[in-house]
């Protein structure tokens, strides 16, 4: 089911070369990446994905009092562990039939906002940008550096560099203006995170049921304080990403397809409407629907479902290539969902994980990532779904649904409208992201800085609601609950790089099954059990390689650049490896500089 | 109440006074494929004081020139570009670093046959993945000094649980409390879920300024954690100690007061998060309304689960304080009611009150 169309040229000869990236860098978690290259056709041929960790939390949670398991599922990630406390909550909540306060929600939301303006700031100025800085571009395109000092950049106006490679010089590591900016501004805005959730990155302050965050007045003005100080940067943020992509396009034709795949997005909605959310799984499709994100399914560009219960009921996680055995043949723990509608044997609910670990064989089992699979009743197909690293695929799925009409955003059903307002520096702005032609690196890593913008927007909101709240004397944030003897839950909640879901079975007032499913597993699951490779592995494999240096000091930064697109979070992660046993002419790892003095 | 309060001299250990130190350059060799989720690392980014840029720029004095090399942060493309100091680094061509360990050390021998919990990157002579063990196996030994960054490497927290797969525990489980790194140290534990920034931002300095022969080594307690960072509870630097004293408990989250009641551990944690915060001042946990799991603990988290009922020592002793909480407050409440009067004298009627008498001589 390989998607990216190969290009219309002459075929020369294959010279295949070996080459793999174990660890990869500048990302959470362990991910290795195994590809064959032909560089006589300047395309990667082949790529496996492999992750090298296991910890068990589904196998350790079972028999623990359920009310942990927020507490728990943070310490699955440590950049957005967060997403995860937030979206057990809702799971717990849809398990126990409580209903938070109003203003609980704003403050969680208002959480949720900063982590996002903190995580994709950090991930794309830190992280992702070293790979489009000077230093790197020089080392791996020179002509194409030499190009962007002479091209004035065109949004100087907003962000003040008059080329665009003076742009790419203010994010080299460590040294960069921007880059050095934007690890301050991503304090700032962690900050504005502790203020609503406690501690940075494994919150203190959320329970099932509501907040312990005091809603003082100043809760709320030390949060608004502190996002007008960081909305020119992200305005900012913005102009620059926007300048360096166009330049990318037009300097380096053809980059459209790299890291391109078939347009297969999952969005699983973020942000809960206080006034129409009731946890009930009854009502999740209106409730889901009402979410200051929209949740949806997007295959070609078509959007498949807004609804969380066909969303939670397609769910299928697929082994093939993992370390695990098959639950198959255990008894279920949930034949059918609270409104009778049968849930099939390879949903999380009744998934029961079971760790073999063993060498790691590319032609056989190579990764301890499972394949999260979305069953397309239309087709039959089990599509692997990416979420384009979080912002791609909420951006799409929020332009096209058009349910989302705020004060500061507005779905329009090809784009969303964004407005800021004015800030130190830069007047009021509007931004408007358009649904592009393709599901691509490029495009991947456009829309991060246009989410932190949305994100920045949506707290505006939430502020004036919550402060309204609290002006009015209405200060409830907790409202207490039973744990019932046996009960079902599943919460669906964007992570910072896409969809997080996480189901709960409890039976005797105890967790009898839980399994949280990150983003990460969907982008960078192996191959499944029917040969459809994951994300990473689909966007890689037959993309085009626009580096100029040759087999020899290949640093590899195209696909690099491709696989931090889908910002990896690999507590658990991933190894990519390309090769059916063909007879290879070299073996080699690309090195940078590699050296110890 | 009281807590341990022991100390490891390092000064009078063997190695200790006479290890070499005085280094004008060291490299800080960061591993985060212990079974972490690399909170760790993204907590440092928060440091301010200093942050991790200056000390990486060479920014505060009176340390070596840092070389930081850490998978979340390094500007290489990874693989083997990224490992080739830790290779240099096993093979002991590289001296002296500080070896820093991130996430619980897994028990490798609980595996039938092949296979790994974790790994970082390959064995070049097989190509399969290079078990997280045998670099630790490798490079401890050769270490200058050895951090464990977090509770999971300290003494291996989350992943450690009861009913866990992996068999997983702290770095000093694994190399032995007796462990002594080539600078004469034991292991430095820096406990928190993640680390508290300045927390370990704070440990590092000294232990850079002692390898830069400007400090001695830094003071650790029993548990290997510095004393200063780990020497008082919770509860002795907790905004909300005050309604402890006072018999006045929060009841569920909706509370401003004490939430011992509702799952608060405060009172027998090691941790200076609430008086500290956790970035500039802001946040913490109880202070700011998170109760306290215990998660820079040794014990943590079984002990402290489940984490939202009250802790079992928590009913006698607030039962204990009650009765002298609430006269206490009572009489609070009369003193509190009697200074919320002004004086008599203020007015403004025709006659001056205050007792303005300008020929008074005592």
């Amino acid at each position: 089911m390989t998607t990216t169309e190969s290009r219309p040229t002459a075929r020369k000869p294959a010279q295949l070369v070996d080459m793999s990236w174990d660890p990869i860098t500048r990302i959470i978690g362990n991910l290795g990446i195994y590809t064959k290259i032909d560089f006589a056709n300047r395309e990667v041929v082949e790529c496996h994905s492999t992750s090298s960790l296991f910890r068990g939390y589904s196998v350790f949670m079972k028999g623990k009092d359920p009310r942990d398991a927020g507490f728990i599922t943070s310490r699955i990630c440590g950049i957005c562990g967060d997403n995860h406390t937030t979206c057990s909550n809702y799971a717990q909540q849809m398990a126990y039939g409580v209903k938070p306060p109003k203003l609980a929600e704003h403050i969680t939301n208002l959480g949720e906002a900063a982590e996002y303006m903190f995580d994709h700031t950090l991930f794309q100025d830190n992280l992702v940008f070293v790979d489009f800085c000077e230093a790197m571009v020089k080392a791996t395109n020179p002509g194409v550096l030499a190009r962007a000092e002479r091209t004035a950049a065109p949004r100087g106006d907003v962000h003040g560099y008059r080329t665009v490679a003076d742009i790419m010089k203010a994010f080299n590591p460590f040294e960069g203006e921007v880059y050095k900016e934007a690890l301050k501004i991503s304090r700032v805005t962690r900050e504005m995170f502790c203020l609503m959730e406690g501690r940075h990155v494994h919150p203190s302050t959320m329970y099932p049921g509501g907040v312990g965050t005091m809603p003082q007045p100043n809760t709320f003005t030390d949060y608004l304080s502190r996002l007008m100080r960081v909305i020119d940067f992200v305005k900012k943020a913005v102009a620059m990403n926007d300048d360096v992509f166009d330049f990318f396009y037009e300097a380096l034709p053809g980059y459209e397809e790299v890291g391109r795949r078939r347009v297969l997005l999952g969005c699983w909605g973020a942000w809960q409407n206080p006034d129409v959310v009731d946890y009930r799984y009854a009502t999740m499709n209106e409730w889901g629907r009402a979410m200051y994100v929209t949740p949806g399914i997007v295959v070609d560009g078509e959007l498949v479902t807004n609804n969380l219960i066909d969303i939670n009921l397609g769910l299928r996680i697929m082994l093939g290539s993992s370390y695990y055995e098959d639950w198959v043949n255990e008894q279920p723990f949930v034949t059918h969902d609270p409104l009778g509608n049968p849930v099939d044997m390879r949903h999380p609910w009744n998934q029961t994980t079971v760790p073999v670990p063993q060498k790691r064989d590319f032609d056989g089992k190579y990764s301890w990532v499972m394949s999260p699979r979305w069953y397309h009743p239309e087709t039959g197909q089990h599509l692997a779904l990416d979420t384009g690293g979080g912002p791609l695929a909420r951006l799409w799925s929020t332009a096209l649904s058009a349910l989302v009409d705020t004060p500061y955003v507005k779905a329009t059903g090809d784009s969303v409208r964004i407005s800021l307002p004015k800030g130190e520096k830069l007047p009021e702005t509007t931004l408007e992201w358009r649904i592009p032609k393709w599901s691509n690196t490029i495009e991947r890593d456009r829309a991060r800085p246009y989410f932190v913008a949305y994100a920045a927007a949506m707290a505006l909101q939430f502020l004036e609601e919550a402060m309204g709240m609290l002006h009015s004397g209405d200060t409830k944030v907790f409202e207490n609950f039973e744990v019932p003897d046996e009960s079902i839950g599943c919460g669906f909640h964007e992570a910072v790089r896409g969809v997080l879901s996480h189901h709960l079975v409890i039976r005797d007032k105890k967790i009898a099954n839980y399994h949280p499913y990150p983003p990460t597993p969907w982008n960078a699951s192996p191959r499944d059990i029917y040969g459809t490779p994951g994300p990473y592995e689909d966007a890689v494999q037959g993309q085009p390689i626009f580096e100029e240096n040759g087999p020899d000091d290949f640093k590899g930064v195209d696909i690099m650049r491709t696989v931090r697109s889908f910002d990896p979070c690999l507590p658990c992660g991933v190894h990519m490896y390309m090769g059916k046993g063909r007879t290879l002419s070299t073996v080699h790892s690309p090195t940078y500089g590699a050296n110890h003095g | 109440m009281t807590t341990q309060r022991d100390t490891t001299e390092v000064r009078d250990e063997p190695g200790g006074a006479e290890a070499p130190s005085g280094f004008d350059e060291i490299h800080i060799l960061w591993i985060s494929e212990g079974m972490s989720c690399d909170g760790d690392t993204v907590s440092l980014t928060a440091a301010d004081q200093p942050s991790l840029e200056d000390v990486v720029l060479g920014l505060i004095p009176g340390l070596p020139k840092v070389h930081l090399v850490n998978k979340v942060l390094s500007p290489s493309l990874g693989g083997e570009d990224f490992l080739a100091p830790y290779r240099a680094a096993a093979r002991g061509e590289l001296t002296p670093f500080l070896l820093v360990i991130e996430g619980s050390v897994p028990n490798q021998n609980v595996i039938k046959g092949d296979g790994y919990w974790t790994s970082f990157g390959n064995d070049p002579e097989t190509g399969e993945p290079q078990p997280l063990n045998w670099w630790i196996d490798q490079l401890a030994p050769k270490a200058w000094a050895v951090v464990a960054a977090g509770t999971c490497a300290a003494y291996g927290g989350i992943h450690a649980m009861a009913g866990n797969p992996t068999g997983c525990m702290g770095l000093a489980d694994y190399l032995g409390w007796d462990y002594r790194s080539q600078g004469g140290l034991p292991v430095v534990n820096v406990p928190g879920c993640p680390i508290q920034p300045e927390n370990f931002m704070e440990t590092l300095i000294w232990v850079l300024q002692h390898a830069a022969g400007a400090a001695p080594p830094p003071p650790l307690d029993h548990m290997l954690r510095p004393q200063w960072l780990f020497g008082k509870t919770v509860h002795e630097g907790c905004d909300r100690g005050a309604y402890y004293e006072q018999g006045d408990f929060g009841l569920d989250y909706n509370s401003p007061k004490c939430l011992v009641k509702t799952g608060c551990w405060g009172p027998v944690v090691n941790c200076n998060v609430p008086k500290r915060g956790w970035m500039a001042g802001i946040g913490g946990c109880p202070n700011v309304g998170g109760i306290c799991i215990g998660c820079t603990m040794p014990g943590f988290p079984d002990t402290f689960m489940p984490f939202m009922d009250e802790p079992p020592g928590g009913t006698l002793s607030s039962l204990v304080i009650k009765p002298y909480g609430a006269v206490i407050r009572r009489l609070r409440g009369l003193t509190n009611d009697m200074v919320n009067h002004e004086p008599r004298w203020r007015h403004n009627k025709r006659k001056l009150t205050s007792g303005y008498d300008p020929h008074w001589r005592a």
